[in-house]
């Protein structure tokens, strides 16, 4: 158990020192970077998935809200982080919180589809935003900037940033599910009645958990948008949502840090076939049945079976 | 915006409404009777429009691709439910959803490697070609009056098949409960099996159908996937009647909103807003509806299960 706790410091640890190990190139930071942002918004919907047993299919729109947030306030001139960064935040976690409102009223294949819906609500409302693209996307007159500074052209700092919040997400989530709020989560997760029966309604956790991993998935919008420099409604997808479940799933459900390695194998995946040949997907989808079928505690459980 | 526009557009939304219908109803049937979420319905519909598209085109007769298509659509359904679907059924939604959405990725890609990324035309056929008079002076292609008319038959017939056969009885059975139905010696397993093949045949229908008025092209299930869910979930999950209503509502709503929302807003504001808020409000206002339905009704509007 001890050592099994170890792991996911391991998994931080790798990524603290790859730029250091020969991976320090534009093209390896770059990789790495967007490995690391799709993690932490995968870690959030693990937090949902494997901690409150809410399978949200739309878990893209909140990525989407935080980065096209970014887009929004530099078409207006407002590029610095001070700002940006917890407008971003608030403006995912109020959507999580005004669609949770509804989705978390129903459970089990219901709220799989309504999250859905809601992320397609998002996208087609991004793809409607003419004044920022419209379905062309928008192209940031630069990365945000942080007190003034531009701290985050410089490819290495914004490897660490990526890193440290991608560390923080993952100790917060770790936090609130070791925490009397995740105890009612988990305990509704397994069982709903038994958690009213002993008084407590599980509708206003799952709501705050909703809107917590909403603003968490904000966050990595954020950092997203700075990656690329750019924002489109295919940053919202309903692609995009089903592949951060699949990095949960290919990581392990019911541990966080394997949504981590979840990410950082996809990414890596995704791209390595993408390079072998032009329709990649033929190989992709497959693999992604297979996983699924026999795969079943995920990277995380081989690893942590090996170490156990 | 003209009665004769209003007309038209009702009868637009009223068509894709029946479409919708045609997907969601295999969808409905599919959870219901197994509990199995299928994100990979919306390529069976895509699937029936190509192989109708290249049947068509290979025939000369968009009647032979039609005749042929069903089959071959009732094939590719039962091939991919023996070679994947089957083993998920134990599985829970979440493996279901992304096992499913591996599918998705392999045959939109596929179809892209056998047919090309360029959307396909399929040419109306003769027979169909040309205008009914539905008022003085207003036109409306008689293709898409027969594919209402189609639509509406395929729900009749299937709401026989449902309602008054005896393997309807058991679907039916089988939705409300399965166990109760597996003790009593029906082998669920087959009839999951059956009911599978013949939604994606019912979805390969509608792609057929959908072909000489949209273009056909890879991803052009995914839009229609997510409404028909927004459709089963309005509806009632497991309910034929829930759907065939929700789909024409949701149907109606689509094409009028997108129709009327921009003119409606420019009472309030200036035109070149009015034409921005008003292509936003129409694409949400099906989620909105949806929404709405859903805080009174959380089980949707025809719920079957019951407890």
């Amino acid at each position: 158990m001890t050592r099994e706790a170890l792991l996911p410091l391991a998994v931080l640890a790798a990524l603290a020192v790859a730029p250091l190990a020969g991976f320090g190139g534009s093209y390896e930071l770059t990789l790495l970077a967007r490995a690391m942002i799709l993690g932490m918004a995968a870690v959030s919907l693990s937090f949902l998935v494997g901690g409150a047993g809410l399978v949200s299919l739309g878990h893209a729109a909140s990525l989407g809200v935080g980065a096209y947030a970014v887009a929004i306030l530099d078409a207006h001139g407002v590029t610095e982080a001070l700002i940006v960064l917890p407008v971003a935040v608030a403006a995912a976690a109020g959507f999580s919180l005004l669609t949770g409102a509804v989705a978390i009223r129903t459970s089990g294949v219901h709220f799989i589809m309504i999250t859905l819906a809601f992320g397609q609500m998002a996208f087609f409302t991004t793809s409607s935003l003419a004044a920022y693209g419209g379905d062309d996307g928008y192209t940031l007159y630069g990365r945000t900037e942080v007190a003034g500074t531009r701290l985050l052209e410089n490819r290495l700092a914004f490897h660490y940033i990526c890193l440290g919040l991608l560390a923080l997400t993952w100790g917060l989530c770790a936090m609130l599910l070791a925490s009397r709020f995740g105890r009612v989560l988990r305990a509704a997760r397994e069982n709903a009645q038994r958690v009213e029966a002993v008084g407590l309604a599980p509708y206003p956790f799952r709501l705050v958990g909703y809107a917590i991993a909403g603003a968490l998935g904000g966050l990595a919008g954020v950092l997203l948008a700075n990656a690329t420099e750019f924002v489109s409604p295919a940053t919202l997808s309903w692609q995009r949502s089903g592949e951060l479940l699949f990095m949960v799933i290919l990581g392990g459900v019911g541990r966080l840090w394997g949504a981590i390695l979840g990410a950082l194998a996809f990414v890596l995946l995704e791209t390595w076939l993408a390079e072998q040949m032009q329709h990649w997907k033929l190989v992709f989808g497959p693999l992604l049945v297979l996983a699924v079928l026999f795969l079943k505690g995920g990277l995380s459980g081989l690893v942590a079976r090996r170490h156990g | 915006m003209t009665t004769q526009l209003l007309l038209v557009q009702a009868l637009n939304g009223l068509q894709l409404g029946i479409l919708l219908f045609l997907v969601a109803a295999g969808l409905t049937l599919v959870f219901g009777v197994m509990d199995f979420i299928n994100l990979a319905h919306g390529v069976q519909y895509m699937l029936g429009a190509y192989i109708g598209a290249a049947l068509a085109a290979a025939t000369g007769s968009f009647w032979w691709g039609l005749l042929l298509g069903l089959p071959a659509a009732l094939a590719a359904g039962l091939v991919l439910e023996v070679l994947v679907f089957r083993h998920l059924y134990r599985r829970d939604h979440l493996a279901q959803v992304l096992a499913t959405f591996g599918v998705i990725l392999f045959l939109n890609e596929g179809v892209k490697v056998v047919w090309g990324a360029a959307p396909l035309q399929v040419p109306i056929p003769a027979l169909l070609q040309g205008g009914i008079e539905i008022m003085p002076g207003l036109q409306y292609p008689i293709y898409r009056v027969a594919v209402l008319a189609a639509g509406v038959a395929t729900g009749g017939l299937l709401w026989w098949l449902v309602e008054r056969t005896r393997a309807g009885m058991l679907v039916r059975a089988g939705a409300t409960n399965p166990q109760m139905v597996a003790a009593l010696g029906v082998d669920v397993g087959r009839l999951f099996t059956l009911v599978f093949a013949f939604g994606a045949m019912l979805a390969g229908f509608a792609g057929i159908l959908a072909g000489p008025i949209f273009s056909v092209e890879p991803g052009m299930g995914d839009n229609v996937l997510i409404l028909a869910f927004v459709v089963i979930v309005i509806g009632g999950i497991g309910s034929i009647r829930g759907a065939f209503l929700a789909a024409l509502l949701v149907g109606l709503i689509d094409t009028l909103g997108k129709s009327m929302a921009p003119d409606l807003l420019r009472l309030v504001l200036d035109p070149s807003a009015a034409r921005q808020a008003g292509a936003a409000l129409a694409s949400m206002l099906v989620y909105v509806a949806m929404a709405a339905i859903l805080a009174f009704r959380p089980a949707g509007l025809f719920p079957v299960r019951t407890g």
